[in-house]
């Protein structure tokens, strides 16, 4: 070898593969502000669509008149339920087997429900002829709390399931009961707590939320009458769902409906499910034949499309005096707004709340879950977070804590204590998951030792101390979060979305001069996916990332797959792509053999190509092998060099973390400092670890948000407080707190490169662990559990309501 | 008529009212349009649902709140909006000619400045000029002068001059201080300081401040000019002293002794957030006894509140505990907060409270003895 034969270390860095920090290639057009967006675009003719929208939370529609409307010049049709019923898409159906109006027929059932849909040449004047629009409302009563939807005297608020005593999901109790969900085994769990030394109980709740992506909603509906086929652009996770559902709703031929999502600013699950914005622009192309937009507004955004949690918890742990836990009894009530719009796998009602063991070896465990309807907006999408994953781990983590108190326990012993140990993987929980993989302790006590958790512990007890006697008027929190996700949806023998099994898929080409163009049926949203599929690609192929092009969102070009969201990415496409790409290796072998004169057999694989075992001389690179696939390929066999793969994940994926949170709360603004946070992720092997970085810190950064005041709020009228980013709280670089990361590696047994999925943990576990210190202040008060938000009136609030001020 | 009103002086203004409440949710918005495109969605702060029952006469407008503000006093509203209404737009180069377009629309016309206030309320359509006066191309109402014992800021100084002058720096640091507290600097760069104090919203910072410094505004209109000291200027939220064909074209501000003690504390949940609440003091000390304290407080009323008694117990004090505790108690019971995101009434009184405490002890190690 001379001097320029690149190193073995130089050929693997140029490939910028598996574990390489690589920049995001999609920032050059982000940061610029170059990214194309649906509201980007302008197509000729095009039109626009806005709603008319109910003031009322519950109220009988009367009459609407559009006359004075339709006279505005530039209007060019206002649509009503009446009209959509022509075309049988007055209502449609929803994920979770329930069905919604599309727009209110008779009806509405929220503030902001979508009334009647204006199409007008620009959007001044649609805004100004929805001020034309006359709806006339009857008041009907209003119930806005879940504990009372179902009093035997509660408004009737589905008139349209009238009679119906079978829902989607088994029988319903009352006019205002959605489902009832049941995991585990009642009688062992109630026996584990009869024999308990000690018990606890408490209702813990998870506020209503929201994703609140920085682009709200939106979508361009092309319809060409000539062909017959229907173009629709729009800020879509999961764009090959949205076609089937389009096609099975409008009857229009699949192949005849293209979706198409371009550039997306932010998901987070606000943009899983079908919305009425959708149906209406569809349909109002249909009529006019032209294209229409429909753009969501802020206020739009958060007060109708997807909340997110609004789960109200009621945890019991029994334990014995040493602290070992023997049982965990959760009763949910779910606040599903006025349709139960969740975007849940098929199944599962309430997605994987059954998650909510936590990290922990409970031997009996029982859940029931019930759903109810309320004068609120429809949705309960996942937020971050696999279906209902951080409502479980909110759940558990705080009730952990609450059991420690009990015990006089530290919080962080508690939890050691009952870790499933490493050599109890794969783990069969008591509500039916088999946990993949997993090393808790190592995790936990690194935690612990690089924040210096001892020490800590101490110094906020010289604190207390100096507070009691006075000194002092601020108090110390430190925040305890170990989490165990479930992500990765998912396996075919229990995931579907609308009879869709949840595989995803990859679809790799290489080009004769060795350059790849792959595409996959997922649909990044902020996650990065241009650089990190290519990046398993390069490590798999041996050819370098920036040669390689990752395209999603098309559905003509695309391979169909069920999208992004619940960390699945990585998990299923992620799969697929090392799947496809092992294809393309093998074919690459075979053809390596042929130009070496040797059995496939006698060939290694060397980082970027294959050599002759013993004789690392005699190789050919995967650039040679590329241009031979299309130039001279062995006889007999195929030319070319691509590969598609379908992956059905035989299971999930559990990634976990140890987060810590150090609290200073000031007692009389109730102003609280996060003084240091600490996060340990372990996501299995790590593909990019600048890109985990960045998504630990986001996720983060909105876990900070809920825990610290983001909410959704209604009055008893149902009136919807604070949907602006005025009153919901979206943190700035000024109140996020500093983030320290770091990692620990416990790869997937069972994923091709051991990948498990992080995007969502941060949110999963940051929750628990800013809510754990905010209570953990206030413990040596006397206080046992603190709601959530913890804006600063309500920690001010609570200090008060302990006798704090005095 | 379609809102109860609080004051007579404001019954007498009817027509004046009418304009006003339709800017009743002025400073609620979520985001500042950029300058250059005006027209950009500015997202609506919340649900309106205008069917709230009107106050009672002599009841405080509280549920106007301040920037939470949900209730919409008049008919029901079954719009939302992030578009404005149609508007001729004016761009006049003297105050007179200004005055004279005030004067021929009457209420349908109004003057522009920043827009950080005004862009925002007609997004929403809370506002609906149907004239915009804009008062950008008017280079006499620029710039800030010092006659020795008062210090005139013209209208159209915007809120980053007043942070960027040295001469502020020197004589009134607290302007600085304050200025520093508003929003953000892109909103800074181009929000005034006249349509900070005209705008009438309680939840701005620099009306209890010009409150606090005694400052006086000066209003020109077809009659000439007259004076208005701020502590008499606002009436209720979004209803003050200044008449539709009116403009307030300079802030005169008296300037305090040389080594005076001041402090603005602003509570708030984020940058670029109206305070819960905040307290604006300035005083004088000798040999550690207060010779001067004036006291205003900012969004825990309809109006900024000048905290007259509270300034005269401290006065004359050595800031011991007691007495500032009768101080916070006596301005707590003038508050009269709205309940709204920022917290309820009871709490948004105590944070008054609180940054009053906190002003009072940064003004004292400020002030020389
Ligand atoms: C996100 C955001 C956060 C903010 N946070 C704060 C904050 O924390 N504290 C704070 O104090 N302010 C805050 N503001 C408001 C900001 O300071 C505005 O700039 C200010 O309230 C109005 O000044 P302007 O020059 O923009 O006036 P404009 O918006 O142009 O006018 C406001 C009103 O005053 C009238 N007006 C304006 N100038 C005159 C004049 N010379 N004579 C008569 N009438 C006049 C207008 O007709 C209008 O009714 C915030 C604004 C935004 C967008």
């Amino acid at each position: 070898m001379n001097d320029m034969t690149p190193t073995r270390e130089q050929r693997e860095a140029a490939l910028e593969g598996m574990g390489c920090k690589r920049k995001r290639v999609e920032d050059i057009r982000f940061t610029q502000g170059k990214g194309q967006y649906v509201d980007d675009l302008k197509l000729p003719g095009m039109v626009f669509g806005d709603f008319v929208r109910s003031s009322h939370a519950h109220a009988k529609i009367t009459k609407i008149d559009a006359s004075e409307a339709l006279k505005l010049p530039g209007v060019i049709a206002v649509l009503t339920a009446e009209d959509l019923k022509g075309v049988n898409l007055a209502w449609m159906p929803t994920l979770a087997g329930d069905v919604q109006m599309v727009l209110a027929d008779g009806k509405v059932l929220y503030q902001n429900q979508e009334v009647a849909f204006v199409v007008a040449e620009n959007r001044y004047i649609a805004d100004d002829a929805i001020q034309l629009v006359e709806v006339e409302y009857e008041e009907l009563p209003v119930l806005t709390d879940p504990f009372k939807s179902m009093d035997p005297d509660a408004p009737v608020l589905r008139p349209d399931l009238d009679g119906k005593t079978e829902g989607a999901h088994g029988p319903r109790k009352h006019h205002n009961h959605i489902f009832t969900w049941e995991v585990g085994d009642r009688e062992e769990t109630d026996k584990a707590f009869e024999e308990a030394d000690v018990t606890i109980k408490e209702l813990i709740s998870y506020h209503r939320t929201h994703p609140s992506p920085l682009e709200t909603c939106q979508c361009v509906a092309s319809m060409d009458k000539i062909k017959g086929e229907l173009t629709v652009w729009g800020t879509f996770q999961a764009p090959h769902v949205i076609r089937t559902v389009a096609s099975l709703l409008s009857t229009i031929p699949e192949q005849k409906i293209h979706v198409i999502a371009p550039d997306i600013g932010g998901g987070f699950g606000n943009k899983v499910g079908a919305y009425p914005g959708y149906i209406c622009a569809i349909v109002a192309s249909i009529v006019t034949g032209v294209p229409v937009k429909w753009v969501e507004d802020r206020m739009e955004n958060l007060s109708t499309t997807s909340f997110a949690r609004d789960y109200h918890m009621t945890a019991e742990i029994a334990a014995k005096n040493d602290g070992t836990v023997t049982g965990l009894k959760v009763h949910v009530l779910a606040d599903h707004g006025g349709f139960d719009a969740c975007a849940d796998p098929s199944k599962w009602p309430a997605g994987f709340f059954n998650i909510v063991t936590g990290s922990y070896d409970f031997p009996a465990a029982h859940l029931e879950v019930d759903g109810v309807y309320t004068n609120k907006a429809p949705g309960g999408v996942a937020y971050r977070c696999s279906f209902r994953v951080t409502e479980a781990a909110y759940c558990i983590e705080r009730a952990m804590d609450i059991l420690a108190q009990k015990l006089d326990m530290d919080p962080a012993d508690l939890r050691m204590k009952n870790f499933v140990k490493s050599e109890q993987f794969p783990y069969h929980s008591a509500l039916g998951w088999e946990y993949d993989s997993g090393d808790y302790h190592t995790a936990m006590r690194k935690a612990m030792d690089t924040i210096g958790y001892r020490e800590l512990r101490a110094e906020q007890k010289a604190k207390q101390e100096a507070f009691k006697r006075g000194e002092t008027r601020e108090i110390m929190g430190i925040g305890v979060s170990f989490f165990t996700e479930i992500v990765g949806a998912g396996p075919s023998k229990n995931c579907d979305i609308l009879g869709v099994a949840m595989f995803d898929s990859a679809e790799i080409r290489v080009h004769p001069t060795g350059s790849v163009i792959s595409r996959m049926g997922t649909k990044s949203q902020g996650q990065g996916h241009e650089t990190t599929w290519a990046q398993i690609i390069a490590t798999e192929i041996g050819i370098p990332a920036a040669d390689i092009m990752v395209e999603e969102g098309n559905t003509d070009t695309a391979p169909y797959g069920l999208g992004t969201y619940g960390s699945r990415s990585t998990p299923v496409a992620g799969a697929a792509i090392a799947l496809a790409s092992r294809k393309i290796r093998n074919k690459a072998q075979m053809i390596a053999a042929h130009m070496l004169e040797v059995s496939e057999y006698d060939l290694e694989w060397d980082v970027d190509g294959f050599q002759v075992k013993g004789n690392p001389q005699a190789r050919k690179s995967m650039k040679e092998i590329a241009w031979a696939a299309y130039h001279a390929p062995p006889p007999g066999m195929e030319p070319g060099l691509e590969a598609v793969s379908y992956y059905d994940p035989p299971n999930m994926t559990y990634p976990f973390g140890a987060y810590l949170c150090v609290m200073d709360i000031d007692v009389d603004t109730g102003v609280a400092k996060t003084r240091r946070f600490y996060a340990l992720d372990d996501c299995g092997t790590r593909i990019n670890p600048m890109i985990i970085e960045g998504q630990v810190h986001g996720g983060l950064t909105e876990a900070f948000a809920i825990a610290m005041g983001q909410e959704i709020r209604y009055d008893e009228m149902g009136n919807v407080l604070g949907a602006s980013f005025m009153d919901f709280f979206l943190p700035t670089a000024v109140e996020t707190p500093h983030w320290e990361t770091d990692f620990t590696v416990t790869p997937s047994p069972h994923h091709p490169i051991g990948a498990k999925g992080v995007g969502e943990s941060p949110n999963v576990g940051g929750v628990p662990a800013f809510s754990n210190a905010v209570n953990d202040a206030f413990k040596f008060l006397g206080s046992t559990h603190i709601q959530m938000p913890h804006d600063a009136w309500r920690i001010w609030q609570a200090a008060k309501d302990l006798g704090a001020h005095g | 008529m379609i809102c109860d009103s609080k004051t007579d002086a404001i019954r007498a203004r009817q027509s004046a009212v009418r304009v006003d409440l339709r800017a009743v949710c002025a400073s609620s918005l979520e985001c500042a349009p950029h300058p250059s495109a005006p027209f950009v969605n500015v997202n609506c702060p919340a649900v309106l649902r205008l069917d709230t029952t009107l106050p009672a006469e002599g009841e405080p407008l509280s549920w106007f709140g301040t920037l939470g503000i949900r209730s919409f006093c008049g008919r029901q509203r079954e719009e939302k909006d992030v578009i404005p209404g149609a508007f001729t737009y004016h761009r006049p180069s003297s105050v007179a000619e200004a005055v004279a377009i005030l004067v021929s629309h009457g209420d349908e016309a109004r003057p522009l400045s920043g827009g950080h206030s005004l862009i925002p309320m007609m997004k929403l359509r809370m506002a609906a000029p149907e004239h915009l006066v804009d008062l950008g191309g008017i280079a006499d109402l620029k710039g800030i002068t010092d006659d020795g014992s008062t210090i005139t800021i013209r209208a159209m100084t915007t809120q980053h001059e007043l942070i960027a002058s040295d001469l502020l720096a020197q004589k009134l640091p607290i302007i600085r201080e304050t200025a520093l507290l508003i929003a953000d600097p892109q909103i800074r760069y181009v929000g005034t300081l006249g349509g900070n104090v005209a705008n009438g919203d309680p939840g701005n910072d620099m009306p209890a401040l010009m409150q606090c410094l005694d400052a006086a505004y000066v209003l020109t209109g077809p009659d000439g000019e007259r004076d208005v000291p701020a502590r008499d200027f606002y009436e209720a939220a979004y209803f003050t002293a200044l008449a539709p064909e009116e403009i307030l074209t300079a802030v005169k501000i008296p300037v305090p002794p040389a080594g005076h003690g001041y402090a603005y504390e602003k509570l708030k949940r984020k940058v670029g957030d109206y305070a819960t609440a905040a307290a604006a003091v300035v005083l004088t000390l000798d040999g550690g006894t207060v010779t001067f304290c004036s006291i205003a407080l900012t969004n825990v009323s309809d109006t900024p509140l000048y905290a007259k008694e509270a300034g005269e117990i401290l006065t004359g004090s050595t800031l011991d505990t007691a007495t500032v505790a009768r101080a916070v108690a006596a301005a707590e019971a003038i508050t009269e907060p709205a309940s709204d995101g920022r917290g309820p009434a009871e709490y948004r009184t105590k944070m008054a409270g609180v940054m009053l405490q906190k002003a009072l002890s940064r003004a004292a190690t400020r002030a020389a003895s």
